[in-house]
């Protein structure tokens, strides 16, 4: 991913209407937002808010502040890739003859993803990963030819501390 | 105790204290509108729903109180966005409610439905679209606190019909009144900064001390926090000069010897050139507006900036603070007032005084009156007569345009909350209705609107609305028959291909206009009449007064840094000969 795009991990109150408000700051401001993905967080008063936005054109600094503005925003956290676990599902529909449909069975076993659908001609994957990971695939599979593909646009979580990790890291837990 | 949500309104209203409301009724907030019959609040009815939003403008600069208007939905509703947007622009406190149809009934197309919540949402500091009754003293409070604290603002509450409408079951509540904890836990993302940090504070005195070119850039937050006296004492302390914005003006008077006047667009020399060669400037709750900075990237090149501002948003917007500070103006400036103190004395600073009164010597503000039978009335000489004929704490109040500027120019300010004009919306029309809002919060004061004849036309309504509640402010047309701004730019930067800007001095007739609203109409063709229609209008006291001064079409507004130019690059009266530097 390049560096013009940054990634938001937004804490709103969860209400009606406060999607819209964040999402036409962003329009009024000049923004264009790279991908957003909203859900309800453990606590249900507050929904969490990952937005990767296309700051090629201005400072992120100026919409971090003017998003606090809203009062609905709770808390702000800029998360820099090297310091953020992101992961991204992905749905995409490939044309599946039988010929190569081997080939294609064995490349989502490399991904570690999943068939989740099965037709005549084609097959539905599922992928969950790092989003370099699903471009990876998503690369590999538009030579057997994509009919349909679906992102949810990522959602990220700050790295934990060091020795944290580490210890995760020997256990298994995250890749 | 049982009540309705239309009387919970109402009785919600009165336990903040609300005295005076502007508005008009219809449809989807009759409801509301009932329970005023037996509600201490004044209802004051308007002619048009923009005229109630900058009534509540008006009453909310000369006052400091939030202003409230009330109004039903649909058309009435997109009317007051413009006043919603003027005030978001220029941070005044306003608490707006538009009825909705019912709830059952949204998003259907009703008749006089619109989506208030979604046009509004990007001109209020928040808003609402109430569902249940019982929230209505909640939200109430909510608005009014969001309103007033942090950079002030507009809010907005949608109340659809049923939920305000005691013939309906679903209107039913029980009625409580929450405290400030209940609320400010209800608004968990904020919380506004008012204390500035002690570091940068002793880092913004040390910064002082140390320059020799300093300025103070005062903003309109000066007002807003109640920090005029606060500056006064960093003044006197430090000796600096001050330019005052043209939404601070009155902030610090004019008649002290260290304030340079509007700096700008159409700011004078002094306060132009000083800011240009500052090697400091302090900027007090202003926001490095274009009018003020001309081109960015010329403005005060050698200065360091200390950036006070309650708006984290502000620091760094336009341009980058060496010392950014965020919090209240007044709570900054009293502690900056302490750690300079401490640091102890200002340098010697004789020089750049010299040079500063050097440029207020050599390009004063200046017009020439003629006098000679038939020569045209310059707006600059009515405005001199009206502001030595007035009381010193007369309440001032413009629409946009040449007349806006001269009477910034022209007018001395030294009293607090006497100005009260549109600056970042630069709304056309502001200025009658903002007037009858200020009269209504400064009965005691003497309210001059003074006006262009393209802003008259577009709110001249209301000054039926002043006659009937007898509210009786005074209007200066600076009659030149043209859209005068447009057309001194379409002189000097289109060639003079004047395309659509003639008004015509006498369609309509603005004295029989004014007499058949229920005013005092009078008519000033040349300077010798100015003095007895002025000292006549401030004799009448129990209705509105309008002068149509028939003013000289070829005036322009001078000194004036071109658009897009760099502030070095300012245009003196041709009198003067060429300015820059």
């Amino acid at each position: 991913m390049a560096v013009t795009h940054h990634t938001l991990s937004v804490l709103v109150e969860n209400k009606a209407g406060v999607l819209t408000r964040i999402a036409g700051l962003f329009a009024r401001r000049g923004f264009n937002i790279y991908s957003l993905a909203v859900a309800p967080t453990d606590d249900e008063r507050f929904s969490r808010i990952t937005i990767v936005v296309d700051a090629e054109s201005k400072p992120l600094e100026q919409i971090t502040k003017q998003l606090f503005k809203l009062i609905n925003v709770v808390k702000i956290t800029e998360l820099h890739p090297d310091e953020a676990v992101e992961r991204e599902l992905m749905l995409v529909t490939v044309r599946a003859e039988p010929t190569v449909r081997g080939q294609i069975i064995e490349l989502v076993g490399v991904f570690e993803g999943k068939i989740v659908g099965v037709g005549q001609e084609q097959v539905t994957v599922m992928l969950a990963g790092a989003p370099n990971k699903l471009d990876d695939f998503e690369e590999l599979m538009r030579r057997y030819g994509i009919e349909e593909l679906q992102r949810t646009g990522r959602v990220a979580l700050p790295k934990l501390d060091r020795a944290t990790t580490r210890l995760h890291s020997v256990s298994g837990m995250v890749s | 105790m049982q009540m309705s949500g239309g009387q919970a309104l109402i009785k919600s209203l009165e336990m903040e204290g609300v005295e005076v409301m502007f508005g008009l009724p219809g449809g989807a907030i009759l409801p509301v509108y009932d329970p005023i019959i037996d509600s201490p609040i004044r209802h004051i009815l308007v002619r048009h729903e923009q005229g109630a939003g900058h009534m509540a403008e008006g009453y909310a600069h000369a006052t400091g109180r939030p202003g409230v208007a009330m109004v039903t939905s649909g058309p009435a509703a997109t009317n007051i966005v413009t006043p919603l947007c003027d005030a978001y622009m220029d941070s005044v406190p306003l608490v707006v409610i538009t009825g909705q149809v019912p709830f059952s009934a949204i998003g259907s197309d009703a008749f006089q439905e619109c989506d208030t919540t979604g046009i509004t949402l990007s001109v209020t500091k928040h808003n609402w679209l109430v569902t249940d009754p019982a929230d209505i003293p909640r939200i109430v409070r909510e608005a009014f606190h969001i309103a007033t604290t942090g950079r002030p603002g507009p809010v907005l509450i949608d109340i659809p019909k049923d939920i305000v409408d005691p013939k309906n079951p679903r209107s039913a509540m029980e009625w409580y009144w929450p405290t400030l904890e209940d609320i400010q836990k209800d608004l968990p993302g904020y919380k506004p900064t008012t204390k500035g940090h002690p570091r940068m504070i002793k880092e913004a005195a040390r910064f002082i001390l140390e320059s020799e070119r300093p300025v103070i850039y005062a903003g309109g937050g000066i007002l807003k926090a109640r920090a005029a006296e606060a500056l006064r004492e960093l003044v006197d302390l430090t000796g600096v000069h001050v330019v005052t914005t043209l939404m601070a003006r009155g902030a610090f008077p004019d008649d002290h010897p260290l304030c340079l006047g509007m700096p700008g667009m159409h700011g004078n020399y002094t306060a132009v050139t000083a800011m240009q060669k500052a090697d400091l400037l302090i900027a007090l709750g202003s926001r490095f507006d274009d009018r003020v900075t001309g081109k960015v990237a010329g403005f005060a090149p050698e200065a360091k900036i200390i950036h006070v501002d309650i708006d984290p948003a502000e620091l760094g917007k336009v341009r980058r603070p060496d010392v950014p500070i965020v919090g209240d103006c007044k709570l900054v400036i009293e502690e900056l007032v302490k750690a300079v103190r401490e640091l102890g004395d200002q340098p010697d600073r004789s020089a750049w005084k010299s040079r500063i009164s050097g440029w207020q010597e050599k390009y004063p503000l200046t017009y020439q009156q003629d006098f000679e039978e038939g020569g045209p009335l310059k707006p600059q000489f009515v405005l001199e007569k009206l502001r030595d004929s007035t009381p010193d704490d007369t309440i001032v109040v413009s629409g946009v345009g040449q007349h806006q500027m001269w009477t910034s120019q022209y007018w001395k300010f030294n009293h607090p909350y006497t100005w009260v004009n549109s600056g970042g919306l630069g709304t056309m029309g502001f200025a009658v209705p903002a007037a009858v809002g200020a009269k209504v919060g400064r009965p005691d004061r003497m309210v001059w609107a003074v006006d262009g004849d393209g802003c008259f036309q577009m709110t001249a309504q209301e000054l039926v609305t002043a006659s009937a509640e007898r509210i009786p402010i005074k209007v200066a047309i600076l009659n030149n028959a043209y859209l005068g701004m447009v057309r001194q730019w379409q002189e000097m930067f289109y060639d003079e291909r004047y395309s659509e800007v003639y008004l015509s001095p006498d369609l309509p007739d603005y004295k029989l206009w004014a007499e058949a609203m229920g005013c005092v109409g009078m008519r000033v063709e040349s300077p010798d009449e100015v003095q007895s229609a002025i000292d006549k209008a401030n004799e009448i006291d129990d209705r509105p007064v309008v002068i149509d001064f028939r003013t000289d079409s070829s005036e322009k507004v001078y000194p004036m840094v071109p658009a897009g130019l760099s502030n070095d690059d300012i245009v003196v009266d041709p009198s003067q000969g060429e300015g820059g530097h």
